[in-house]
């Protein structure tokens, strides 16, 4: 077993035994299904007014109706609870000082970040995986393209991942957890925000900058099940840049 | 084995430690011993490669801690003041996690984790919470950490503190077993366990090291006479004279107490009999006699209270043997 999977594995274990991943899965698990079951619930109604309307049997697209939905409801849950899934990495072991243990260990630092980023990832992605129970129920009563579900769940792992690099570098910053899990909620807020500002700008430069900048359109476009390069790429290097930057501050406190 | 030259580290305009130079032998064990916030800490972080020291150079066992970290971190037993355990994970957990961080596995891993756990004695805790674990037991956990790869270095912030008597003396005595065959510096409050432990002593006092040198050369060095201290039932007013007419008597101060007095012999001469024998032909009354050797925590008291120590050592040493004496 190398140092990144002992600091994998020895993350993982303090995940399950402390409260916080059953708290937390059950809490996103539980909004999941009740989105899930409203959506539902309004394809319904909408389908049974579109047969009074028109009489015989109404086409309703799921896909249109629930999913696109349902993922894009996702994102207000992403932002709250996986700030507090990663706000304990760094910041407790400075608060417990098992810190200055870790960075005197013959293990490289971009090895310790990899290995707690991986460990939450995995942890998120698990519950993704739970999640996809919903779609497999709904294949039983109904008929939809899984295609666009599948980009959907891309969208989200990304999203996740971004949101949770982001998560890591704010531990980093400080030895308060709550800090942390607020840096980094904060962050992901502004981030969403600035969407807004962008399509106020429009169509020029600075608009079209602040609008990439923030996760809102990449993600949209991975939801409506178009997979664009640069989506990914942008998903893929604000994840490198955060993790770097996480790098750079557990580097800097050796300076301190 | 570990060599520090000229090591200065400063925190902007603060200087925590002022050209440090010191060296410690294969199998040699050396204290630092030093007041809070004398520079202990910061020493054994920049030699265990937590923070680069701002100028100087130190290597452990032939590595530089600036330019080769992780085969300096591959060679030392870290134990910072506060034990790094994981309060989540159980004895056993932790240890196997620490060894996989340092590349042990499968048997040797195994191996090294039942006996180091038989070692500090964790046998009837290795399947507890750290976290439900005393702090006597924590610090040992710690300390086996340090001690599990069997690294050739070991570096540790004050080992003994937080462990009843019983714990205080097995440590030490498992600390001098480690002598031989590891390098170890430790640092420490506890002058006793300086004496009882080490080859060699560094006293550091505000970023500077003000002395160097085995625990009996340190006390031998600052001593320029013999002290013998005597408490009488009566003083007549000629008592101090008749005592400084003995031939070798260098002086005679008044103690704290009535009736005693503290008399500086030359060095290398035993005058306890001529004193005695005078007080007894006198009739003083002989409450006692004794001599006064300096320990090391006079050397250490005198070297980290007094800055003009080594212009007027005799002086400083004798405030300081007084002092004792009230005790």
């Amino acid at each position: 077993m190398s140092p990144v999977q002992a600091v994998i594995a020895k993350e993982l274990r303090g995940y399950f035994v402390s409260p916080i991943v059953y708290v937390v899965g059950a809490v996103f698990l539980l909004i999941f299904g009740l989105l899930s079951y409203l959506y539902v619930g309004f394809a319904g109604a909408q389908a049974i007014q579109l047969m009074q309307m028109q009489g015989g049997v109404a086409q309703i697209n799921l896909n249109d109706l629930v999913f696109r939905n349902l993922f894009a409801s996702v994102r207000i849950v992403l932002l709250i609870i996986l700030p507090i899934l990663t706000m304990r990495l760094f910041a407790e072991e400075r608060k417990l000082r098992t810190f200055e243990f870790l960075l005197t260990s013959p293990i490289r630092i971009h090895d310790i970040i990899i290995g707690k980023f991986v460990s939450v990832l995995l942890i998120y992605l698990g519950l993704l995986v739970l999640t996809i129970l919903v779609p497999t129920v709904l294949m039983l009563f109904s008929d939809f393209d899984w295609n666009p579900i599948w980009t959907g769940y891309l969208g989200m792992a990304l999203l996740g991942a971004l949101f949770l690099s982001v998560g890591v570098f704010a531990s980093a910053l400080t030895e308060n957890q709550i800090v942390a899990a607020f840096v980094s909620f904060g962050t992901l807020l502004s981030m969403w925000l600035i969407a807004g500002l962008g399509s106020l700008l429009g169509d020029t430069t600075a608009g079209r900058i602040i609008s990439y900048v923030s996760y809102m359109e990449h993600y949209d476009r991975l939801v409506r099940g178009l997979i664009d390069t640069s989506d990914l790429m942008y998903f893929g290097s604000g994840l490198v840049l955060m993790l770097f930057l996480t790098h750079r501050i557990v580097e800097s406190t050796r300076w301190k | 084995m570990i060599d520090v030259q000229n090591i200065t580290k400063r925190y902007g305009h603060h200087t925590a430690i002022d050209r440090v130079t010191f060296s410690v032998a294969k199998g040699e064990v050396l204290a630092f011993l030093g007041p809070n916030g004398a520079g202990k800490t910061t020493t054994m972080r920049i030699l265990t490669c937590f923070m680069p020291a701002t100028e100087g150079h130190a290597r452990v066992a032939g590595f530089d801690c600036t330019d080769q970290p992780l085969d300096v971190k591959r060679q030392i037993g870290y134990l910072p003041e506060t034990p790094p355990v994981y309060q989540e994970l159980t004895v056993t957990e932790y240890l196997t996690f620490v060894g996989r961080l340092r590349g042990m596995t499968g048997q040797k891993l195994t191996a090294a984790l039942d006996q180091t756990i038989g070692k500090l004695e964790l046998g009837s805790v290795r399947h507890r919470l750290i976290g439900n674990l005393s702090r006597g037991y924590r610090q040992r956990v710690g300390l086996a950490q340090a001690l599990l790869h069997d690294p050739p270095v070991l570096i540790l912030d004050e080992p003994t503190v937080g462990l009843d008597p019983k714990q205080i003396i097995e440590i030490r005595e498992l600390i001098k077993s480690l002598a031989g065959s590891h390098s170890v510096i430790l640092s420490t409050h506890i002058l006793p366990e300086a004496t009882a432990v080490c080859q060699r002593v560094v006293i550091i006092n505000k970023g500077r090291i003000v002395a160097e040198d085995t625990p009996e050369q340190l006390s031998a060095r600052l001593r320029q006479s013999e002290k013998v201290s005597i408490t009488l039932k009566a003083v007549p007013s000629d008592c101090e004279m008749k005592l400084r007419a003995i031939p070798g008597i260098l002086n005679v101060l008044p103690g704290q107490a009535g009736g005693s007095f503290l008399l500086e012999c030359e060095l290398g001469r035993d005058l306890r009999d001529e004193i005695a024998r005078l007080v007894v032909s006198s009739h003083w009354g002989l409450l006692e006699l004794r001599t006064i050797s300096m320990t090391l925590e006079d050397v250490f008291l005198q070297l980290t209270r007094h800055e003009d120590h080594l212009a007027e050592p005799a002086e400083a040493m004798v405030s300081a043997a007084a002092e004792r004496t009230d005790v």
